[in-house]
């Protein structure tokens, strides 16, 4: 159990800043995810978190204690690495307890602790293999029971299930969850897979550039991105985003100090005729592909706006030709000149100066 | 690719042919070993002694203090070993593991050592051995090689392969920098240690040049002296006690060989851990 608090932290490497003045707090028992391009700093907050790597400025707190100078191992944290880092020439049972061992806890209770663990992560069968004996999944799990044999305030997780198979990594996400709900500890984990920051996350932070983006829960940061960068990240496929400037004849006026104006694609619909409804502009529109996933069709189409994506749940309308797009007002997100949300100036209040979008 | 049978079978007759160039002076050294002093003289030479002469090895063992110069090898090249290891280690960890000044300086100086021919920095180190009081002494022939250049770089290599993550993983597990040399570097490292302790211990179970050097009698004197030594027995050379006191010193090496030799052969087809 326990709160971190970054304050002020930054990082650079040889000139480069990598980290830039974030301060954050981490609630206690969450399960927060950090997810952002590859590049944006994700993984040196972590390593900063864990003791690895040590910031340049400001302060790290775990339960209010200052953990600045404190050794990776004084943290009270466990940490799942992507590629596992399990100890190759150790068995499953001897990765598990290492770290028990190093502890000096007694023979007898590190065999109770290590069985009961391996029942959990159900590895009671390979206790006494090799991980170069295990598959993708099973050394994931062996990874999870080394980190929670320990008990720790804070579980570590950077990308752990990048390596395993699109099946597999289902499974794991659920079973993380899971496991989060059954050991109540804070969680702390880093993807790029906005999926999997959306699916797992009671609270996700966005990062880019080595500052924080937003930090939210999932679905307030899909409904209400915070800047241009939160809402094209988030989505897939991602916002539509186009200058004021496509907007031109079709939505009039655009209100000052809106400078980008985007809309997600399956909030956009494809019909093959015009349909004409209220507070909505409808598009003609070029259907350039399409492709079929079965529960959804993701159009890609061309109109006066800009090339466009549209993902709609009902069949597919056609495979090319013409097509009418139409996009509810209300659902159009602004921007400013600073690419920071203006939900404030609302489009759909300027219902009466809609054209149609259509010729 | 199919390989033709033409080109088998000159790749088989070319290993053959080095085989036997290999093997023969060994073959050679055996069988004159069990010769009488007469089959040595013969020609042209004979391949199979007409009966074992086991007391060649009894006459070149009797005739000088080879228990001694036994006990002195053996002594020299454990320490040199223990020596080498307790000082290779710790510095293949550095120069893998750590970053601290000058440590690019300080392992080309490493790498210099391997370069500058032992022949060419004898006279310094004798002098210096002499000036210590060391000359004439088992520790003059130990403390040379208390290090090895060669075993450092190699040692490094191996361990710089191992993942970082794995490290930190060790450290989060509160391990101490001694229990990740000892429970997860070396043990990676088992096939690079077996074969640095072998390659060691062939060169100074077999040197001759530096306890030559050092050595004035037979208070500290080691195995190939002795073996040289042998050739002055009784006037002219008798090549089937020389040959005797031969097999006896590779014997050592030939058993340690056939019980290391898949450890060998890993450390040089090694690919690290996936």
């Amino acid at each position: 159990m326990a709160e971190i608090r970054l304050d002020n932290i930054s990082k650079t490497f040889n000139e480069d800043r990598v980290v830039k003045n974030i301060s954050l707090t981490i609630k206690d028992g969450s399960f927060t995810v950090l997810v952002g391009p590859s590049g944006c700093g994700k993984s040196t907050i972590l390593r900063m978190l864990a003791g690895f790597e040590k910031q340049t400025e400001g302060d790290i707190w775990i339960d209010d204690k200052l953990v600045n100078d404190l050794a990776p191992s004084k943290r009270d944290i466990a940490m799942v690495f992507q590629n596992y880092a399990l100890y190759p020439t150790m068995t499953v049972k001897g990765n598990i307890e290492f770290g028990l061992a190093n502890r000096k806890i007694p023979k007898k209770e590190r065999r109770q602790l290590v069985e009961e663990i391996a029942e959990i992560v159900g590895l009671s069968d390979h206790l006494n293999k090799k991980p170069d004996k295990l598959s993708g999944g099973q050394r994931q799990r062996v990874a999870l029971a080394r980190a929670m044999v320990k008990k720790p305030k804070v579980f570590i997780l950077d990308e752990p299930l990048s390596n395993l198979d699109a099946k597999l990594r289902t499974q794991m996400r659920t079973e993380l969850i899971q496991l989060h709900k059954k050991l109540g500890t804070t969680f702390v984990y880093v993807t790029h897979d906005q999926v999997e920051a959306m699916s797992m996350g009671d609270e996700i932070i966005i990062l880019n550039k080595g500052m924080v983006q937003q930090k939210a829960a999932p679905i307030d940061v899909y409904q209400n991105p915070r800047n241009l960068f939160a809402a094209e990240f988030i989505g897939q496929p991602p916002m539509n985003v186009f200058d004021r400037t496509a907007y031109e004849g079709i939505v009039e006026p655009v209100p000052e100090g809106v400078r980008y104006i985007g809309f997600r694609p399956e909030h956009a619909s494809v019909s093959r005729t015009a349909a004409s409804i209220p507070h909505t502009i409808e598009l003609e529109s070029e259907i350039l592909t399409l492709e079929t996933l079965g529960a959804e069709t993701i159009y890609k189409v061309k109109n006066r706006i800009g090339v466009m994506n549209i993902r709609s749940f009902s069949a597919p309308v056609a495979k090319d030709g013409c097509c009418f797009v139409s996009i509810p007002l209300e659902k159009f997100y602004p921007f400013g000149a600073d690419k920071i949300a203006k939900p404030e100036l609302d489009l759909s209040m300027k219902k009466e100066a809609v054209l149609n979008g259509i010729g | 690719m199919k390989t033709p049978l033409i080109l088998k079978v000159i790749n088989g007759l070319g290993l053959v042919l080095l085989f036997i160039i290999f093997a023969m002076p060994f073959v050679w050294m055996a069988s004159t070993a069990f010769k009488t002093l007469g089959e040595t003289l013969t020609f042209p030479p004979v391949w199979i002694p007409e009966s074992l002469q086991w007391a060649n090895f009894a006459q070149a063992w009797n005739s000088g203090p080879f228990l001694k110069y036994f006990f002195n090898s053996v002594i020299v090249t454990l320490f040199i070993l223990i020596l080498q290891f307790a000082t290779i280690i710790p510095a293949a960890y550095a120069f893998a593991r750590y970053q601290f000044p000058l440590k690019n300086f300080f392992f080309a100086l490493t790498m210099i050592c391997l370069m500058i021919p032992s022949q060419l920095i004898f006279l310094p180190v004798y002098l210096n051995l002499s000036s210590w009081g060391l000359l004439d002494s088992i520790w003059g022939l130990i403390l040379p090689f208390a290090t090895s250049a060669f075993g450092i770089f190699l040692l490094r290599q191996s361990f710089m392969q191992v993942p970082e993550e794995l490290l930190e993983a060790a450290r989060l597990d509160d391990a101490t920098e001694w229990q990740i040399i000892r429970k997860i570097m070396l043990p990676l490292a088992k096939p690079v240690l077996i074969t640095l302790a072998l390659f060691s211990f062939i060169a100074h179970w077999n040197d001759y040049f530096w306890p030559l050097v050092m050595t004035t009698t037979d208070n500290a004197r080691t195995l190939p002296l002795g073996i040289a030594m042998l050739r002055q027995v009784e006037g002219g050379a008798a090549w089937n006690t020389i040959m005797a006191g031969n097999l006896l010193l590779v014997v050592p090496i030939l058993i340690i060989f056939f019980f290391a030799q898949r450890h060998i052969i890993r450390a040089f087809v090694y690919t690290g851990v996936k």
